[in-house]
């Protein structure tokens, strides 16, 4: 598997994402310029540009005519992908940490981190597509300090979140209210959640150098990964029982060893037997995004180090039992 | 209730509190009362002189001037602090004498340098402390037998060498946790024997023979053992630091450092020396600091006591200054009531099979260097060596005694820089001949010397870089002198580690080379495997030569854990763990068959393997069903789960294709293949036939 590098940011990358088809996929980076690029080729498309903070996850509409990005300038832009547009920015008191539409995209959720003296929040919008504008439905306060993640749950009808104060809760999206809570589902800070293709199950990864395996009908932890580095990053095959995990020592600490010590590789492991299957190295530092794509054919890993490295599995990627 | 009284009228002075109560009110200068009135009535300070001389009243002045200058020398006698009773009937002193001292101390020191001293012929003094009297007194007189104690069997301490496939036992430590495993190689992991947090409050460390584990705590050590694991023995020793085993584990040596309460004082040192059965003192050495080290030197060099090989534990030694004191057991005191003077001796140490010291004493002045051979108890030097302009010297006993090879530095002319040589020794042979081994460069550096177990050579690393050479050497070449086996070029290693029955050698790259390994087999003087095991600090080999274990401990903060190895370098399973902290293989007790015997199975390995390979097959097998089944449940049960939630989602799609709305769920999308030709230029070209 030979990657291919796609250098276009010039700062810590922080999120990827593809859209439905695969095709394309977007990064976002602590640089303020969200990035469009070919899956197959690693070739840019284009920059979305308007934010002036870095940008720290972004999401796109089924059809891939909409992007949504969340960035540490406190807005939320909406930006028509094809002509890199800005259409509507949403101004918030802290930095826009998380974003995601919801199942018809009828709603989108919105994180926004603690600061000066407002608590962390999600924020529930409802879409407006006539104008490309949102409406505030509901704000959901309860987690202590930063809010890393939120998604929606199944039918809309729930809030999955995990943040710094290692819980996993759940809300009700109509009252706002929590419905569980999930104390120490790890043991460090979460790092990334993400929810399987089909909707059945998410994975999170934190730095306690685990990712757990959830069922998202009744929160029960399913199955735990122990690595040997803090994780950053998780994603979960569509294709084949394998999971993705990235990450690595702090990047405060890298500087004191080798690329080597650091443990910057991707790593593969079995998604049911929890056994280790391979690693991919190729990051100078630690991993901060990882992506599949939807037909689990590739995937894209972010790092700590500016690069994006696109994989393109080899045949005998498939062939393994 | 008290009458109430005019402020102004009262005097602080008369307000006397009840006795008893100080009504919560601690007061100042109250612990200062408590301590002075002990030293006064404790008699924590008086000493009992008896045996003195009976003298008539005209010579009491004399005697009590002797008695008087003795101690003074000693401590600082506090005033009016002797007193010599007097008979009233015949005006004769009574014979004994009592004395005070300014401090405990120095009334210790005192007790301790004249008990037993010599006044004249008939007079010797028995020293005792005042304070002791009262528990002379409370001595029955009459003799009551001791109980005799029921006979508590001791759990049998050798059990996990009878294990029926012959494998070994090692201990792991990390976090808070201690755990005990058999390696199980033919299975490819390994089997818990026994786990517990907190077992130790810093380290643990076998028995030499491996019959025990230490623990260490604050008030002492602990050895557990036998199949349960249950205490054998507490040594009582408060702020143990260190701890080491006499060969045949029959005595524990516990040291601890007491930094001072005074920074201008000196650290004291306590060292007990305990009998391992009996779990009793034997002997305590304890004393400044400065008694302990040598000049420069900053700690306690440990193991400080350093045994006699291949003598059932019947001597130690150690080193101070102009002198090497050995010591013999079971009663502990110095060999022959003195030690061997050795003028400005800094470094010794015994032949691993003989009561043998090799002793090395540096160039003083116009004195050259030295290096002996000491026979012990008789100390007749069997060989000696004086060498000139030698900046270092470093001895290495082979583990059977027979070689002793001397690693000399030696400045060049200019005194700017060294070089480095050895001299051999061969000590079971006649005369004990010594030979001289040049390095082929001269300005190498030699980074590392490991000898062959139970064999005949060595192995050095030299040069300098990040790529030195390493050269084996053999003390019987084709004339059956020292020589040269053969030399790897441009090694990235830095420690050897020998197979413990030789033939095998682990070359490793260890700390900043990143954790290279070489599974090297000298016999056939050929690479066996080359590994990695990242970031790797410490190379253990199993007792038996079959497994070497490379682990990665907590000076790195990551892939903790350890990988085991065969001898040949094939990874057979690795374990991880957080916080990993010491790798330790349980010792083996000596073998019990005889040479022939061992020579007998050597010649007919195959038959006796072929019973091992068919076991060991047989539990590879199990294993890989055991590991089969495994899987397939952790299959089935995810499947359930699966089909569960796809029962869910299937129930809800209705309502999410709902809102979804305009977007319908499964897209069909027809792929068309279209060839597209396009024609880019003509050319027309007429070629000459």
């Amino acid at each position: 598997m030979r990657p291919i590098l796609a250098k276009g940011h010039e700062r810590p990358l922080t999120y990827i994402k593809f859209n439905r088809e695969g095709d394309i996929f977007f990064s976002c980076a602590k640089d303020h310029h969200p990035t469009l690029w070919y899956t197959d080729s690693g070739e840019r498309i284009g920059t979305y540009l308007g934010h002036n903070g870095a940008v720290w996850s972004c999401d796109v509409t089924r059809d891939t005519r909409r992007l949504i990005t969340a960035s540490a300038d406190t807005t939320f832009k909406l930006w028509d992908v094809q002509s890199g547009k800005e259409l509507y920015s949403l101004d918030f008191e802290g930095p826009a940490r998380y974003t995601c539409f919801s199942t018809g995209e009828q709603m989108c959720l919105l994180t926004t981190d603690a600061f000066m003296g407002h608590e962390s929040c999600i924020r529930i919008m409802e879409m407006n597509w006539e104008d490309d504008s949102m409406r505030r439905v509901q704000d959901i306060y309860g987690h202590q300090g930063r809010i890393t993640r939120a998604v929606w749950g199944p039918l809309n009808k729930t809030i999955i979140s995990t943040g710094e104060d290692r819980t996993i809760r759940q809300w009700d999206v109509e009252t706002g209210k929590e419905l569980m809570c999930i104390e120490d589902a790890h043991k460090k800070t979460i790092q990334d959640l993400e929810v399987s293709l089909d909707g059945t199950q998410f994975i999170t990864g934190s730095l306690d150098r685990t990712a757990k395996l959830w069922d998202i009908f009744t929160l029960e932890e399913k199955k735990c990964y122990t690595t040997e580095r803090p994780l950053n990053a998780v994603a979960i095959s569509p294709l084949l029982d394998h999971i993705l995990v990235g990450g690595g020592q702090d990047a405060a600490a890298v500087t004191t060893s080798s690329a080597q010590a650091g443990g910057f590789e991707a790593m593969f492991i079995h998604k049911i037997y929890e056994e280790y299957l391979g690693g991919v190295k190729g990051h100078f530092g630690p991993i901060n995004a990882l992506a599949i794509s939807p037909d689990g054919r590739s995937f894209v890993s972010g790092g700590e180090d500016g690069f994006i490295r696109v994989h393109h599995f080899d045949a005998d990627y498939f062939q393994m039992k | 209730m008290p009458e109430a009284r005019e402020y102004a009228s009262m005097r602080l002075e008369d307000v006397v509190l009840p006795p008893e109560d100080d009504m919560g009110i601690p007061s100042e200068d109250e612990d200062d009362d408590i301590e002075e009135i002990q030293s006064e009535t404790g008699f924590g300070s008086v000493i009992v002189v008896d045996n003195l001389p009976v003298v008539p009243p005209g010579k009491h002045e004399k005697l009590v001037t002797v008695v008087r200058k003795i101690y003074g020398q000693i401590g600082t006698i506090r005033e009016g602090g002797l007193w010599m009773p007097v008979d009233q009937a015949t005006k004769n002193t009574k014979g004994y004498a009592f004395v005070e001292f300014c401090s405990a101390q120095e009334a210790d020191a005192a007790m301790a340098q004249t008990d037993g001293y010599k006044l004249d012929k008939s007079h010797v003094f028995k020293v005792n402390k005042f304070d002791e009297f009262d528990k002379f007194i409370k001595v029955p007189d009459a003799y009551t037998a001791p109980a005799v104690k029921d006979y508590n069997a001791k759990a049998n301490l050798w059990s996990w060498m009878m294990d029926e496939r012959g494998r070994d036992q090692f201990a792991i430590r990390f976090g808070d946790d201690t755990e005990l495993y058999w390696n199980d190689p033919a299975r490819r992991c390994s089997e818990e024997v026994y786990r517990r947090s907190f077992w130790t409050e810093s380290y643990v460390q076998w028995s030499p023979m491996g019959s025990m584990l230490t623990t260490v705590h604050r008030q002492g050590v602990a050895v557990w053992g036998g199949v349960g694991w249950q205490r054998l023995a507490r040594f009582d020793h408060p702020g143990v630091q260190l701890v080491d085993f006499s060969p045949c584990e029959k005595y524990l040596i516990t040291a601890s450092t007491q930094e001072p309460s005074n920074p201008r004082d000196s650290a004291t040192v306590l060292v007990k020396m305990f009998n391992v059965r009996a779990g009793q003192v034997a002997r305590v050495f304890e004393g400044p600091l400065s008694d302990f080290v040598h000049e420069g030197v900053s700690g306690l060099p440990w193991p400080l006591f350093k045994w006699a090989g291949g003598c059932d534990d019947k001597y130690f030694a150690r080193m101070s200054k102009n002198q090497i004191s050995v010591y013999s057991t079971p009663d502990m005191a110095l060999l022959d009531k003195k030690s061997v003077k050795v003028e400005g001796v800094a470094d010794f140490n015994w032949c691993p099979t003989a009561p043998i010291l090799s002793i090395y004493q540096p160039e003083t002045g116009n004195q050259p260097a030295r290096i002996s051979l000491l026979q012990i108890p008789s100390r007749i030097e069997l060989r000696q060596k004086n060498l000139f302009s030698v900046s270092e010297v470093k001895m290495y006993w082979q583990s059977e005694g027979e070689y002793l090879a001397v690693r000399v530095d030696k400045y060049t002319k200019t005194k700017k820089s060294t070089y480095s040589g050895f001299e051999l020794f061969r000590v079971k042979e006649r005369e004990c001949p010594m030979e001289v081994l040049e390095l082929e460069s001269k300005t190498d550096k030699i980074v590392a010397v490991s000898w062959e177990p139970n064999g005949t050579r060595f192995a050095i690393i030299h040069g300098d870089g990040h790529r030195p050479d390493l050269t084996f050497y053999t003390m019987s070449n084709k004339q059956g002198r020292v020589g040269k086996v053969g030399t790897l070029k441009g090694k990235s290693v830095n420690a050897l580690y020998w197979s413990p029955t030789g033939k095998n050698i682990v070359l490793a790259g260890l700390k900043s080379m990143n954790g290279q390994l070489e599974f090297f087999n000298v016999d056939e003087f050929e690479v066996l495997a080359s590994a990695e095991h990242f970031m790797c600090t410490d190379v253990d080999w199993d007792p038996t030569g079959r497994y070497c274990v490379t682990s990665v401990s907590s000076q790195h903060q990551m892939e903790n854990g350890f990988n085991v190895w065969s001898f040949n370098g094939k990874l057979l399973y690795k374990l991880s763990r957080d916080r990993f902290f010491q790798f330790l293989w349980r010792p083996r007790l000596p073998s019990l068959l005889s040479e022939e015997q061992e020579a007998d199975i050597v010649k007919n390995l195959r038959t006796y393997s072929k019973k091992y390979e068919v076991q060991d097959d047989e539990l590879a097998k199990e294993q890989n069903q055991t590991n089969q089944a495994g899987r397939q449940a952790l299959l089935d049960e995810y499947r359930a789960w699966q089909r569960e939630a796809h029962a869910i989602l299937e129930s809800q799609r209705e309502e999410r294709e709902a809102l979804i709305g305009h977007i319908p769920e499964e897209e069909d999308v027809d792929m068309e293949e279209v060839d597209i030709e396009e024609i880019i230029d003509i050319t027309e070209e007429i070629i000459s036939m």
